[in-house]
Order: structure tokens, then C-alpha cells, then sequence
């Protein structure tokens, strides 16, 4: 019983995790209807600012200035590149960002070399034990910050005049363009916190059991993406549910692949994109997705 | 571009083994597997309108079928039919997915692809070799062996190794490929998958069966990825799981992007592009300043060369929605009005 207990609470840590990265693409495909590609370098950027600036500012700072950073790079993306193109469609646009990652990648992972760099979190390999079930205080943690980061979040998006911008942006972009809603700051703060989020998953990425970040780290992201298209890419409560189904799935591969030796070692690494092929046969637009009604 | 100016350049790669050396010959060798490669990814996606990420899924398919059927005793050239054919039923299998999804929702279930390919590459030792690879037995047709031999044939005085050989046969097959995908864009089905990318319930009204046309986009497109892959496990001589990641279909995007999409001559000039970068990067990065030693503080050669065409890419989207081939026919004088086709 405490191995489901376990891997129950690792895969919930991770789903949150997946679920704040998966809500970052969310949050840019609400308001500009663009995939973000770019976003597995923005989350390498976030963890790589906080493993060199931990040294010299201790580790809170460092992640303040690391997330500062990073939603300040996804808006410099946004306006700088992302702007300029206004004719061809989405999906063009989401090739864009695919050039972006590129050579954002490119210039990180040669920062970073074969180092594996630590992030100097204070949770260390501590862990807590509950009854018969061991955690890690860095998987708590996780919990507690990205179900923090989420419920922020969905507060503004609900309640303040931003939250309402951008919800009348992903109804209708014309109609809120009329109505004085100024898209072009509701994109750029739709690309500010998706770098806010995807700096602070990092910080978990490459805590306790992780050794700490290395050129592979931005994967993770690639494994939110499922995440975010399981639950329906434009919707906030499919990218939570989304990313904890990932999570959870993940960890219960690795808790016993022992018993599910026949897909081979490693399957936890394939096992959400399996999820993914296996939802979107069901239900093409996601589990809570809206499906597009097209206009003749 | 003027029809004397292709076949000047097409007399130019037939006559390139008498003059350049293998490090030349190896680079041509990967760019022409690369655009055939590229050429069916632009089926797919440039004229059809469906992002795939997943090519380097179809490539392997190629490359693996290939090497386990010549290995297990198959006659080679049967076995690169065969692997050939593997691919486009694998693309076939795809169809019935793909066809639920559009756009990038469909670029990342084909992302899919890629992971599900490298999991089965590593972990299926007993036909993939796992992750050393296997080595690829060299092709046989008519009793022609299409690799090194002790004492190499002399053509005009120009001994005649693998490379040589290999030239003559990717020269053989790009020209065969391009050939057929300019017929399959330039007609009926060509005209059908470009209003499918324009507008798919339009083209469902104009009485274009959408799903089949999808369909065989796919198949088609996964069968040149296969001609690719053999190509390339041909040249490379031993196949490696860890080449057909990621990385490697975000390059086919690129290339296709860079040179132009839709179109055959577009797809070749940028698997050209992409592919030969590195290698210029390698033989001239002496004299280029970013571009650092092994070991250095700089940017590798092949670093240096993903920056490049990153930033190319972002550009061509940028300011040359028509890539490479469009650009070249906004200048070419004789023909100023034409469109990329």
C-alpha cells in the first residue's frame, strides 16, 4: 500500500510541475492562438539564471532575479519576433517559435556544456516521513509553490482587469480590440507569465531526486506539452488535470516497470505522448478543449 | 531559374566525383538523401498544409527496415524496395490519427512520433541493434556493389570507391523523386492538397474526398522519408538510434521553411542550405570569427551552424514568406510574374 501511496504523491509533485508548464502554453495560445515551441528554452533560461546567480545571491534572490529574467526574455520574444508577423496564419507563427528554440537552445547548452549545475535549493535531500510513506521536502514543495503560482494565476485571470483583457481576447480578438482591449499588451503579458512559470518549474525540474540542471532539463518541457494538449490547449482547468494525469502516469510507469517490463526500460519517458495519441483518438480537441466551429 | 542554368547545374553534380574529394562527396552525398527527405516533407506540409514534426520517425523506419531485412538475408535492392514500402504503411497507419487533428495540434501528436520511435530504436536490441546501431550492408543491384572494393574500377583515370558509386545512384534517385513529386503537385492530386491546406471544408464542398487526400499526403510523404532513410544508412554505413531524434525533424522543418514551402525546388535548395552549412562551417570556421577550435571558447562548427540556420529560419518567416525559392523567382528575370508552384 505504501508503494501506490508514494508513487501517488511523486506523481502529484510532477503533475504540478507539468501542470505549471503546461499552463504556460496555455496561457499563450489563449491569448495569440500560438503553440509555443520556444518554451522549453525559456525553461532552460529560468534554471540556468538561478544555478549561476545562486552562489552570489543565495537562493531566493537568485530565483526572484531568474524568473524576473525569464518572463523578460518571453516578452522580448513576443515583441521583437512574434509581432512583426502578422499574415500567414497560426500555425506559421508557431513555426516561428520553433526557429527561436533553436538557437535560444543552441546558446544554453553551450553555456552549460556537460556540466551538471545545482541549483542550491534549501531543500537539499531531505525528506519527510508520513506514516510509512517517504517524501522528499523538495517534492512538497513543488506542490505547495506551483499550486500557489496556479491559484494566483487563476485569481488574476478571474478577477482583475488584465484576467478580463485576456479572456475577452481568447473569446473574440476583434470584438475585444474594439472595446479598447489592447492586444498587444495582452499577448506580452501572456508571454511574461508563461516565462514566470516556466522558471519557476524549472527550480523543481532540478531539485532532489534530480541531480540538477543539465542541457536535457528542457525535455521536461516537451513532456508538459502532452500535458497541455490532453486537457485541451485552450483550457486552464485541461492543463491542470492534464499535468497531473501526466505526472501521475509518469511515476506509476517508473513505480512499476517491473511489472510492465514488456515496453522496455525507460517507458516512463514515452508514456505521456502514449496518453496523449490515446486522448486526442477520443477526443481530438482535448479532454476540455472547445472544439472549433468553423465559419464558411 | 532559366532551363540552361539547371542543366549547368546538373551537368556540374554529374561530373563533381572526378574533382572533389570524399569529405565533399560524404557532405553531397547527405544533402541529396536530406532533399529527397525534404522533398516529401513538403508534400505533407507545404503543399497539403499538415505540420509534421514527426519525419525523423519515418526516415528511421526507412533506415531500420532496410539494414534488419538486408542482414537477415533479403537481396538488398528488394530489401530497400521493401523498406520503402514499410515506411508508407507506417505513414499509413498514422493517417487515421492525423486525420482528427490540424495545425500545430497536429505538429505535436506527430512530435509523438519521434519519441515513440527512439524508445523502440533503443530498447529493440534484436532489430535495431539498440543503442550501438547495427551496420548496414552495403547495396547489390545486378551485381553492382555499391561499396569500397579492394581494387576500385578506374573511371577516366578516377578510381571509383563506395562514394563514387553512391553519388551516381542519389543522383539517380533525387532526379526520380523530384521528377514525381513535381507531377503529383502540378496535377490533380497537387491541386487537391493545396486547397485542402487552404481551407479543407471548402475543399470537402468542392467534392475533394478529404480524408483519402489526407491519407495519401502521409503515405506519399513517409515513403520519400523512407527512400531517405535508406539513402542515408547507405552513406553512413551504420545506423544509430540517436540521429533520428528530435533534432533531426525539426531540421526537415527547417528545410523546408528556409527554401520555400510547397515546392520541390524549394525543398532542395534548403536541405542543400541545412545540410551543407555545418559542413562549411567545419572546413572554413579558420576563418570566420565566431566560429572557434574543437575545444575552444567559441561556437563549434556545428553549433555555429544551428544558430545560423535557426536564425535564417526566423528570418525567412520574417521577411520571405516564399524562402529561398521564392526569392529566386522574384529575381529571375525571364519569368517575373511567376508564382512559387
Amino acid at each position: 500500500m505504501s508503494g501506490l501511496a508514494e508513487v501517488l504523491v511523486n506523481g502529484l509533485s510532477s503533475g504540478s510541475v507539468y501542470a505549471l508548464i503546461a499552463l504556460g502554453f496555455v496561457v499563450v495560445y489563449k491569448a495569440t492562438e500560438v503553440i509555443n515551441f520556444a518554451h522549453p528554452s525559456l525553461l532552460l533560461t529560468g534554471g540556468y539564471l538561478v544555478a549561476e546567480l545562486h552562489d552570489d545571491l543565495g537562493f531566493w534572490p537568485a530565483v526572484g532575479a531568474g524568473v524576473a529574467a525569464t518572463a523578460l526574455l518571453a516578452v522580448l520574444v513576443e515583441t521583437l519576433v512574434l509581432r512583426r508577423v502578422r499574415a500567414s496564419g497560426h500555425a506559421a507563427v508557431s513555426i516561428i517559435t520553433i526557429g527561436v528554440d533553436i538557437v535560444l537552445t543552441v546558446e544554453l547548452a553551450r553555456r552549460i556544456g556537460t556540466r551538471v549545475l545545482p541549483l542550491g535549493d534549501p531543500w537539499g535531500d531531505r525528506v519527510v516521513r508520513i506514516g510509512d510513506v517517504t517524501v522528499a521536502q523538495a517534492r512538497i514543495a513543488a506542490i505547495v509553490v506551483a499550486a500557489a503560482a496556479i491559484a494566483a494565476f487563476l485569481l488574476a485571470f478571474k478577477h482583475t482587469a488584465w484576467g478580463v483583457a485576456m479572456r475577452a481576447t481568447a473569446e473574440r480578438r476583434e470584438t475585444a480590440a474594439l472595446m479598447g482591449v489592447r492586444l498587444g499588451r495582452v499577448s506580452a503579458g501572456a508571454w511574461a507569465v508563461a516565462g514566470v512559470f516556466a522558471a519557476l518549474a524549472a527550480i523543481f525540474l532540478c531539485a532532489f531526486p534530480t541531480p540538477g540542471l543539465d542541457r536535457a532539463t528542457s525535455f521536461a518541457a516537451l513532456k508538459a506539452l502532452p500535458a497541455a494538449v490532453i486537457g485541451g490547449v485552450d483550457s486552464t482547468t485541461g492543463a491542470l488535470v492534464g499535468g497531473l494525469l501526466i505526472g501521475v502516469t509518469e511515476a506509476a510507469v517508473v513505480g512499476y516497470q517491473n511489472d510492465v517490463a514488456l515496453l522496455g526500460h525507460g517507458f516512463a519517458d514515452v508514456a505521456p505522448y502514449m496518453l496523449m495519441a490515446v486522448v486526442l483518438l477520443w477526443r481530438p480537441a482535448g479532454l476540455f478543449g472547445t472544439r472549433e466551429a468553423v465559419r464558411v | 531559374m532559366s532551363r540552361l542554368s539547371w542543366i549547368a547545374g546538373a551537368a556540374g553534380l554529374v561530373v563533381l566525383p572526378f574533382y572533389a574529394g570524399s569529405f565533399w562527396l560524404q557532405a553531397g552525398l547527405f544533402a541529396m538523401a536530406a532533399a529527397i527527405g525534404a522533398i516529401g516533407l513538403n508534400v505533407l506540409t507545404g503543399a497539403a498544409g499538415q505540420l509534421s514534426m514527426g519525419h525523423a520517425f519515418f526516415l528511421a523506419v526507412g533506415a531500420y527496415s532496410y539494414v534488419w531485412l538486408a542482414s537477415e538475408g533479403l537481396p538488398t535492392a528488394l530489401a530497400a524496395l521493401a523498406a520503402v514500402t514499410l515506411s508508407g504503411v507506417a505513414g499509413g497507419l498514422c493517417a487515421p490519427l492525423a486525420g482528427r487533428l490540424k495545425g500545430a495540434s497536429l505538429g505535436i501528436a506527430t512530435l509523438a512520433l519521434v519519441f515513440l520511435g527512439q524508445h523502440v530504436l533503443f530498447r529493440a536490441g534484436s532489430v535495431t541493434g539498440g543503442a550501438n546501431g547495427r551496420d548496414v550492408p552495403p547495396l547489390e543491384i545486378a551485381g553492382l556493389r555499391f561499396a569500397d572494393s579492394p581494387e576500385p574500377p578506374l573511371v577516366l583515370g578516377v578510381p571509383f570507391g563506395g562514394m563514387e558509386l553512391l553519388w551516381y545512384l542519389a543522383l539517380v534517385l533525387l532526379a526520380a523523386s523530384a521528377w514525381f513529386a513535381r507531377g503529383v503537385l502540378r496535377s490533380r492530386p497537387g491541386r487537391a492538397f493545396n486547397t485542402l491546406r487552404d481551407h479543407e471544408i471548402a475543399a470537402g464542398a468542392l467534392g475533394v474526398p478529404v480524408a483519402r487526400h489526407r491519407a495519401t499526403a502521409f503515405v506519399l510523404s513517409s515513403m520519400y522519408a523512407g527512400l531517405a532513410g535508406v539513402l542515408l544508412a547507405l552513406v553512413f554505413q551504420r545506423t544509430v538510434p540517436e540521429y533520428f531524434g528530435l533534432a533531426l525533424a525539426l531540421d526537415y522543418l527547417a528545410m523546408i521553411v528556409i527554401g520555400g514551402l510547397g515546392t520541390v525546388a524549394g525543398a532542395v535548395a534548403g536541405a542543400a542550405f541545412v545540410t551543407l552549412l555545418p559542413a562549411l562551417l567545419t572546413r572554413f570556421g579558420d576563418a570566420l570569427p565566431l566560429v572557434a577550435e574543437p575545444g575552444g571558447d567559441g561556437l563549434s562548427p556545428a553549433e555555429a551552424a544551428r544558430v545560423v540556420y535557426g536564425a535564417v529560419f526566423v528570418a525567412v518567416l520574417l521577411f520571405l514568406p516564399g524562402g529561398l525559392h521564392g526569392l529566386a523567382a522574384r529575381l529571375s528575370p525571364t519569368h517575373p510574374e511567376e508564382r512559387a508552384t
